[in-house]
C-alpha cells in the first residue's frame, strides 16, 4: 500500500467516526434520521446545500468536461447561479409548506399539495429513476480516485466495489447529520484542493492563468468557444435553464431545505452561495491545464484527467491528499442520495401501495434498501462507461420534470389540476425515455428545424411536452370541478 | 408580485447575453476566454442584485425577528 492509499484510508475512517460522534447525540426517528429534527441552523443548511455543489461531479466531472470538451464546461459554472436566483422565492414557501405539514420528503409535498397520493407515487418513482445516474456518478468518481491513487495496483471495478461498502455503511451508521458534519470537512478540503492546483498548475506549466488559455486557444482554436453545431451555443442556453430548474428538484435537496430552522436562511444563501461557486473556476483551470499537459484521454477517461496531472506533477503524498478529498466529495452526497433513495422508496413507494406501514418498518426497510440501492448503483458504474458530467445531465433530464407541477402549486390559485400534474410528468419523463433509448434528438426528428432548435437539450423539449400536457389536461379535468389550489398555501 | 422581484430576471439576461452576441474566444476577461470570464462577472453581479434585491424586500424585516 503507497502512502497515496494510505492518506485516503485516513480520511474515510476520519469521515466514518465523524458519522458515529455526530449519531450518538440522537435519537434516530424517522424524522431524526431524515431531516435532522428541522433543526438545523443557517451555516448547517448551507453546507448540506452546498454539499451538492462540491460533489464528485465538480471535482473530477468539471475538469474532464473541460479536458474533453472544452466550451461547454461553462455551463457548469452559470447553471447553478440562476438556480440560486430561483430559490429565492421557490424556497421560502416550500420549507414554509413543508414545516406546516409536518412533512419529510419531497413526494409528500406533491401528494399533500395535489391532494393525490397517487402523484406523491409517481414522483417518488421519478425521483429514484433520477438518482441512479447521480449515485453512479459517484461511484464512477470513487473508483477512479482509487484506481489513480493505487497507480494501477487497484482494478476500476475492485474500486468501485470498495467505494460503494464504505458509502454504505456511512450511512447506515449515521443518517444526516453525518453528512451535514462531513460536508464542513469535505469543503474545508475541497477548497484548499482546488485553490492551489487552480492556480499552481497554470502557473508551474505556463507562467499563468492568461498564458495557460492562450496556449490552449493557439493548441486547440476554437475549444474555448462554443462550436456551430452540436454543443453549440443553444445547447449551452438550453441545458443551464434546464439543470437551473431542475436544481432544486432532486429528492436529496428538496428534502435539505427541510432541515432550515426558519425560511430566512434561503435568502440569505441565495446571495452568498453563487459565489461558492467560483471555486469551479478553479477546477476549470485544472482541467484545460491537464487538456495541453496530459492530452489523449477520449470520452469516460477524461474523468481522470484531474488525477493524471496530479500524479504527473506531484509526488504521491500530494496525490494522496487530493485523493482524500475527492473520496469527501463522493462520500457526503453519495450518502446523501444512496439514503433518499432508498427512505423514497420504503417510505412514498411502498407504504402508500402497502397501506398501514408503521414508521418503524419503514426506517427498517429504508435501512435494508441502502446496500440494495448500493448494488444496483455499484453495477451500472462498472458496466458503463459515461463522463460524469453525461450522467448528471441525464439525470437531469428526469427530476426537471417536476419542475412545472411544483411552481403551479406554489401559486396563489393552483392552475393545475392532478391529473394535468401527473400527466404532465409522465409526458415528460416519457419523452426523456423515447429520445434517450433510440438515440433521437430533434435534428433526427425534425431534420427541417433550424439548428439552433436541433441543438436543444433533449430534456428542456421532454419539458416543454409537459408544459403543453400539464395546461391542456388541467383545462380540460378543471372544468369538471373547482380547482385544488383554491384551498389556501398554508 | 413586489416591484423589485423583477430585477430577479437580469442575471438570467445578463449571463445569456454574452455568449449569445459574442461567441468568441477573445477578448480575453481576466486572462480568462470571453465567456467564461463574462460568466465569471455575472457571478459576483448576481450576488450583488440578490442582495440589493433582498435589502428592498420587505419580508427582510420579518426575517430579522425570526433570525433571533
Amino acid at each position: 500500500m503507497n502512502i497515496a492509499l494510505v492518506l485516503i484510508a485516513i480520511a474515510t475512517v476520519f469521515a466514518l467516526v465523524l458519522g458515529i460522534v455526530a449519531r450518538s447525540r440522537h435519537e434516530m426517528s424517522l424524522e431524526q434520521w431524515t431531516v435532522g429534527g428541522r433543526r438545523f441552523g443557517a451555516l448547517l443548511v448551507f453546507l448540506l446545500l452546498a454539499g451538492e455543489i462540491y460533489t464528485t461531479f465538480t471535482f473530477l466531472g468539471a475538469s474532464g468536461y473541460a479536458y474533453g470538451l472544452g466550451a461547454p464546461a461553462y455551463y457548469i459554472l452559470a447553471y447553478g447561479t440562476l438556480a440560486y436566483v430561483i430559490s429565492y422565492f421557490m424556497l421560502p414557501k416550500v420549507w414554509t409548506y413543508a414545516r406546516s405539514h409536518k412533512l419529510v420528503s419531497q413526494p409528500d409535498f406533491f401528494a399533500r399539495k395535489y391532494d393525490s397520493p397517487a402523484l406523491g407515487v409517481l414522483v417518488a418513482l421519478v425521483g429514484v429513476i433520477a438518482l441512479v445516474p447521480y449515485l453512479v456518478l459517484q461511484f464512477t468518481g470513487l473508483g477512479v480516485i482509487v484506481q489513480a491513487a493505487s497507480y494501477g495496483a487497484v482494478s476500476k471495478s475492485l474500486s468501485m466495489i470498495i467505494g460503494a461498502v464504505v458509502v454504505t455503511l456511512y450511512v447506515v451508521i449515521s443518517g444526516i447529520r453525518g453528512s451535514a458534519w462531513t460536508a464542513v470537512a469535505k469543503d474545508i478540503m475541497i477548497i484548499s484542493v482546488a485553490a492551489f492546483l487552480g492556480f499552481y498548475l497554470p502557473i508551474h506549466y505556463y507562467g499563468g492563468i492568461g498564458n495557460m488559455f492562450a496556449a490552449v486557444n493557439v493548441a486547440k482554436p476554437g475549444f474555448l468557444a462554443f462550436a456551430a453545431h452540436g454543443q453549440s451555443l443553444s445547447w449551452f442556453v438550453s441545458t443551464t435553464l434546464l439543470t437551473a430548474l431542475g436544481f432544486f428538484m432532486w429528492p436529496h435537496t428538496f428534502g435539505a431545505c427541510y432541515t432550515a430552522r426558519n425560511e430566512a436562511v434561503f435568502r440569505k444563501n441565495a446571495i452568498v452561495l453563487p459565489l461558492y461557486q467560483l471555486v469551479m473556476l478553479l477546477i476549470f483551470f485544472v482541467g484545460f491545464t491537464a487538456a495541453l499537459v496530459v492530452p489523449g484521454l477520449k470520452g469516460a477517461a477524461t474523468n481522470i484527467s484531474l488525477l493524471k496531472i496530479v500524479v504527473a506533477a506531484f509526488p504521491p503524498w500530494v496525490v494522496g491528499i487530493v485523493g482524500a478529498a475527492g473520496v469527501l466529495t463522493a462520500l457526503v452526497p453519495g450518502s446523501l442520495i444512496m439514503m433518499s433513495a432508498a427512505t423514497l422508496f420504503a417510505r412514498n413507494f411502498v407504504a402508500p401501495l402497502r397501506g398501514g406501514q408503521s414508521d418503524e418498518t419503514t426506517v427498517l426497510l429504508a435501512k435494508f434498501l441502502v446496500p440494495v440501492v448500493a448494488v444496483i448503483g455499484c453495477y451500472f458504474a462498472i458496466s458503463g462507461s459515461s463522463t460524469i458530467v453525461a450522467l448528471l445531465l441525464m439525470g437531469y433530464n428526469f427530476v426537471t420534470q417536476l419542475f412545472p407541477a411544483l411552481i403551479a402549486s406554489l401559486l396563489p390559485r393552483n392552475p393545475a389540476t392532478k391529473e394535468g400534474a401527473f400527466a404532465g410528468i409522465l409526458a415528460g419523463v416519457g419523452t426523456v425515455v423515447f429520445l434517450v433509448l433510440t438515440h433521437e434528438t430533434i435534428g433526427t426528428l425534425l431534420p427541417g428545424l433550424p439548428d439552433v432548435v436541433k441543438d436543444f437539450n433533449v430534456g428542456i423539449v421532454a419539458l416543454l411536452v409537459n408544459l403543453v400536457v400539464l395546461v391542456v389536461v388541467s383545462a380540460v379535468t378543471a372544468g369538471r370541478r373547482l380547482p385544488l389550489a383554491s384551498q389556501p398555501t398554508k | 408580485m413586489k416591484p423589485t422581484s423583477w430585477l430577479a430576471i437580469i442575471p438570467f439576461i445578463g449571463m445569456f447575453a454574452g455568449p449569445i452576441l459574442h461567441n468568441s474566444v477573445t477578448p480575453f476577461i481576466l486572462g480568462m476566454p470571453f465567456i467564461l470570464g463574462w460568466i465569471t462577472i455575472w457571478v459576483f453581479l448576481t450576488s450583488a442584485i440578490m442582495a440589493v434585491l433582498y435589502w428592498f424586500d420587505p419580508v427582510r424585516l420579518t426575517d430579522k425577528e425570526d433570525a433571533r
